[in-house]
């Protein structure tokens, strides 16, 4: 279907100046770019988790998975199994992908399933009303830790790196443009797409200051080299106030989960006849 | 050695785990099907891989059995264990058949390991060795163990034959089980049976982490995967096992899950979403010993209640307890079919008795009544995947679908699958999911629901579930007594349960837990036992040790 809308009429609750709504707009012009380059909308599913990030599931007209938290990624990683045909994305929290199903991310990156993940990284908990998450920075004081938090952030790139992700790149809503493009390039990707996207939280954690500080867009990286992807990665811990890169860190060529199950849709069957041979088998 | 009355026969089989005493029981067992015995055969290991003590008992009958007796005709021991721990299953003529560098007893004992030296066959041959003594001791003709070596060993057949038959011509005949008139059935374990009624039922896809004693259903469809053009995956844990079969099931492939308690926890919150989202899910719950990691290779009933409730909401499910192969078979793939006619997660409740037996099996192909699946919905712009109908189920449709969009959401939604909190809305859609378990309860009347067995006229009766229909039937028809078994835990079917106790006098529930948690249910449908007879050791019941249960309890 050409020209269908891509928005739903469903009421928008984000709030004023909530990231959500640069990265709603990016991915509705990946998708739009994707559908006029020859995708058909009616292949593409998006799956959600649960947070301000999954309304997305019920903003953007196509079809979609509304998960649980922390379970956008098993989901994905099966419909994509079910038909590889379909182009499967996960717009996925910070507390989804990193917290709840930290397990299931780094097992969709070891296995290449050919699923794009964005993660709306606003490193806080919007939707509970302001807690710590993994990326906060170590001091954070948020409603479980009034003190401050007493652990470091992780980063989620390094994590990514290291489980064998074959496109790992970031983005910010800062940079909507900059933005627009790691999404389309991670779709178009033929493998694990992750995307992790400093978002600014207009109610618990308005980072804008300083990702207009610290934000660059890489530029004559070498996005074929892992050691220079890894360094580049290191360059800031999510926690210190040291220079931000976006942009495409590492992409590589392995075969997809898909390609190396060589699923069986479509294969005639013969079921009754294979009841038949492992009962003959068992006489 | 003489037949019992019943013109049947038992064997222990025993030695430390590693000696392949599944494998020599499983052996066993085919050579009295082949000469025309039913044969039932428990498995009874530790959980290790190595060392314990792991023993089968075979039993062999003219019809199909459910159960082992407590008393054996021939012992085949690999260690001494076999003998000194089940003095209770020696009787009267009790013949024991060993190796006699490990056991120090009177019988038939072979050099097992001077055989295998001479044989140059590796040790985990002893028992074919043992076997062989067997056959010989047992007047099963050579011919006949040739034939099911053959077909059993698809390695090493011939070292396998050659120590056999040591051990065959060592042992002098002691007795000739009579060859019957039967046609050999296949020997299935339970979790077989359930893996091919899944097939039967149209199975797309399963998906399963490793866990007792569901395992070997995990095993045994990757085994045939290819051949069955099915998917079979095993992924990080059950949370994600879960998440992937909804995955799947939303675009289109027909798929279950295999697991135990343990496992079924962490599939609680992806069972609720399945209730919510109403995409179709088929959960193969194997009991064992808990709570927590409990007895992981033992047998129980206790997570009923469990089946029954788990998950936060309320939402309709089909809970299904088959009690023997051919039940599993036809509930397997029953559930499959209405899990996606009606769109709710089933869930086949077995156990490891069940799971982990072997069985004589009559594949009910034929017999497993047709159920469709959910209708098609129509593809185009206004296409809702939950639309209100009068039955609660909406036509179903996955993607890709021309100019369809189809959402699902486990968020209360509108019949276009977004969000809401309207309390119309979800008024609304509350009760188009009770209507869906009215429906499916309609669906549910024209299967058979309950099983009549036993003295089928008494005017007491034995209620049982699961795995302990097998035991129960037996103890019913020596007894005198009805047995009714519910085959349809959820939703209960009272009126067909009724049905089949109607003019009993006496009701005496037999379970396997400690809590009584049929007859919690049954009470809940206003029908009170008179008593229980409650077991939860994680052994399942001997025949003799119900029927000593039963006659405490009975007036």
């Amino acid at each position: 279907m050409k020209g269908r809308d891509l928005v739903t009429g469903a009421q928008n609750t984000w709030c004023p100046g909530c990231g959500n709504f640069v990265i709603q707009f990016a991915l509705r012009d990946a998708i739009r770019s994707a559908v006029e380059g020859g995708c058909d909308p009616d292949s593409i599913v998006l799956v959600t988790g649960i947070g301000c990030h999954a309304k997305m599931a019920d903003y953007l007209n196509i079809n979609s998975f509304y998960s649980i938290h922390g379970r956008t990624i098993p989901v994905a990683t099966a419909i994509k199994m079910a038909d590889p045909e379909l182009s499967v994305i996960c717009c996925a929290g910070d507390g989804d992908a990193y917290a709840e199903g930290l397990d299931h991310l780094i097992f969709a990156a070891k296995r290449n399933s050919d699923i794009t993940v964005i993660v709306h990284n606003n490193r806080v908990y919007g939707l509970t009303t302001g807690q710590y998450t993994p990326t906060s920075p170590l001091g954070f004081r948020g409603r479980s830790t009034p003190g401050g938090t007493r652990e470091e952030p992780f980063n989620p790139l390094e994590v990514m790196l290291s489980s064998g992700a074959t496109f790992v790149a970031r983005g910010c809503t800062r940079k909507r443009k900059e933005l627009g493009e790691v999404i389309g390039e991670a779709i178009r990707h033929r493998g694990f797409a992750f995307v992790d996207v400093l978002q600014v939280c207009a109610s618990y954690f308005d980072a804008t200051d300083v990702y207009d500080r610290f934000v660059y867009v890489l530029d004559g990286h070498d996005a074929s080299d892992f050691d220079a992807a890894w360094r580049k990665a290191r360059e800031w811990d999510y926690n210190s106030e040291s220079p931000i890169a976006i942009g495409t860190f590492y992409r590589a060529v392995r075969p997809t989960l898909e390609e190396r199950l060589g699923v069986p849709w479509g294969r005639e069957r013969d079921t009754e006849g294979v009841i038949a041979k492992v009962l003959e088998a068992r006489r | 050695m003489q037949l019992s009355a019943m013109g049947e026969l038992s064997v222990l089989v025993g030695g430390r785990a590693g000696d392949g005493i599944n494998s020599a029981g499983l052996v066993v067992a085919h050579l009295f099907s082949q000469i025309g015995y039913r044969t039932y055969m428990y498995f009874d290991y530790p959980s290790l891989i190595k060392g314990g003590h792991n023993f089968a008992i075979v039993r062999a009958s003219p019809e199909k059995k459910g159960a082992f007796r407590r008393k054996v005709d021939f012992i085949l021991a690999l260690n001494q264990d076999t003998l000194d721990m089940h003095r209770d299953l020696v009787g009267e003529g009790t013949l024991v058949i060993c190796d006699s560098s490990r056991v120090e007893t009177d019988g038939i004992c072979v050099p097992v390991p001077d055989i295998l030296k001479g044989e140059k066959a590796p040790p985990v041959m002893g028992n074919s060795c043992i076997i062989g003594a067997f056959a010989r001791a047992a007047g099963i003709r050579w011919e006949v163990l040739e034939d099911v070596f053959s077909r059993y060993y698809r390695k090493g057949l011939e070292m396998n034959l050659k120590v056999a038959r040591r051990g065959y011509d060592m042992a002098s005949e002691h007795a000739v089980v009579p060859e019957r008139d039967s046609t050999p059935l296949p020997i299935v374990s339970g979790n077989e049976a359930i893996g091919l009624g899944l097939l039967h039922g149209g199975l797309d896809a399963f998906v399963a982490y490793p866990m007792t004693p569901t395992s070997n259903l995990l095993h045994f469809l990757a085994e045939i995967a290819e051949e069955a053009g099915i998917l079979v995956f095993h992924p990080e844990n059950e949370i994600a096992v879960m998440l992937m079969a909804l995955g799947l099931g939303y675009a289109g492939k027909k798929t279950a899950v295999g697991t135990s308690g343990g496992g079924f926890c962490l599939m609680t919150e992806g069972l609720s979403l399945s209730g919510m989202n109403e995409v179709p899910v088929v959960i193969v719950l194997g009991q064992r010993a808990g709570p927590s990691t409990g007895m992981p290779t033992y047998t129980a009933q206790s997570d009923l209640n469990f089946a029954l409730h788990a998950g936060q909401g309320e939402f309709p499910r089909l809970v299904v307890a088959p009690g023997d192969p051919e039940q599993a078979f036809t509930w397997s793939s029953l559930a499959l079919r209405l899990a996606w006619r009606y769109q709710v997660p089933a869930i086949v409740l077995c156990d490891k008795t069940l799971c982990e037996g072997y069985f004589s099996f009559s594949p009910p192909v034929a017999a497993v009544p047709h159920v469709d699946l959910a209708p098609a919905g129509t593809p185009g712009p206004s296409y809702m995947r939950y639309l209100l109908t009068g039955d609660g189920v909406s036509p179903l449709l996955c993607p890709p679908a021309p100019d369809t969009v189809i959402k699902v959401n486990s968020y209360t939604h509108d019949e276009a699958g977004i969000t809401t909190e309207k309390a119309e809305t979800a008024s609304l859609m509350t009760e188009k999911r009770v209507r869906k378990g009215k429906a499916l309860e309609d669906g549910l009347a024209s299967l058979p629901v309950v099983s009549l067995s036993g003295d089928v006229g008494a005017g007491k009766t034995i209620v049982c579930w699961g795995s302990t229909a097998g035991v129960c039937g037996e103890a019913g028809l020596e007894l005198g007594l009805r047995v009714v078994q519910p085959i349809v835990m959820s939703p209960f079917p009272k009126d067909k349960f009724l049905e089949a106790t109607r003019g009993s006098e006496e009701l005496v529930v037999v379970e396997e837990n400690a809590y009584g948690q049929l007859g919690m249910l049954l009470a809940r449908s206003g029908i009170r036992a008179n008593a229980a007879v409650l077991k939860y050791d994680g052994r399942p019941f001997a025949v003799e040790e119900l029927k000593a249960r039963l006659l405490e309890v009975l007036s």
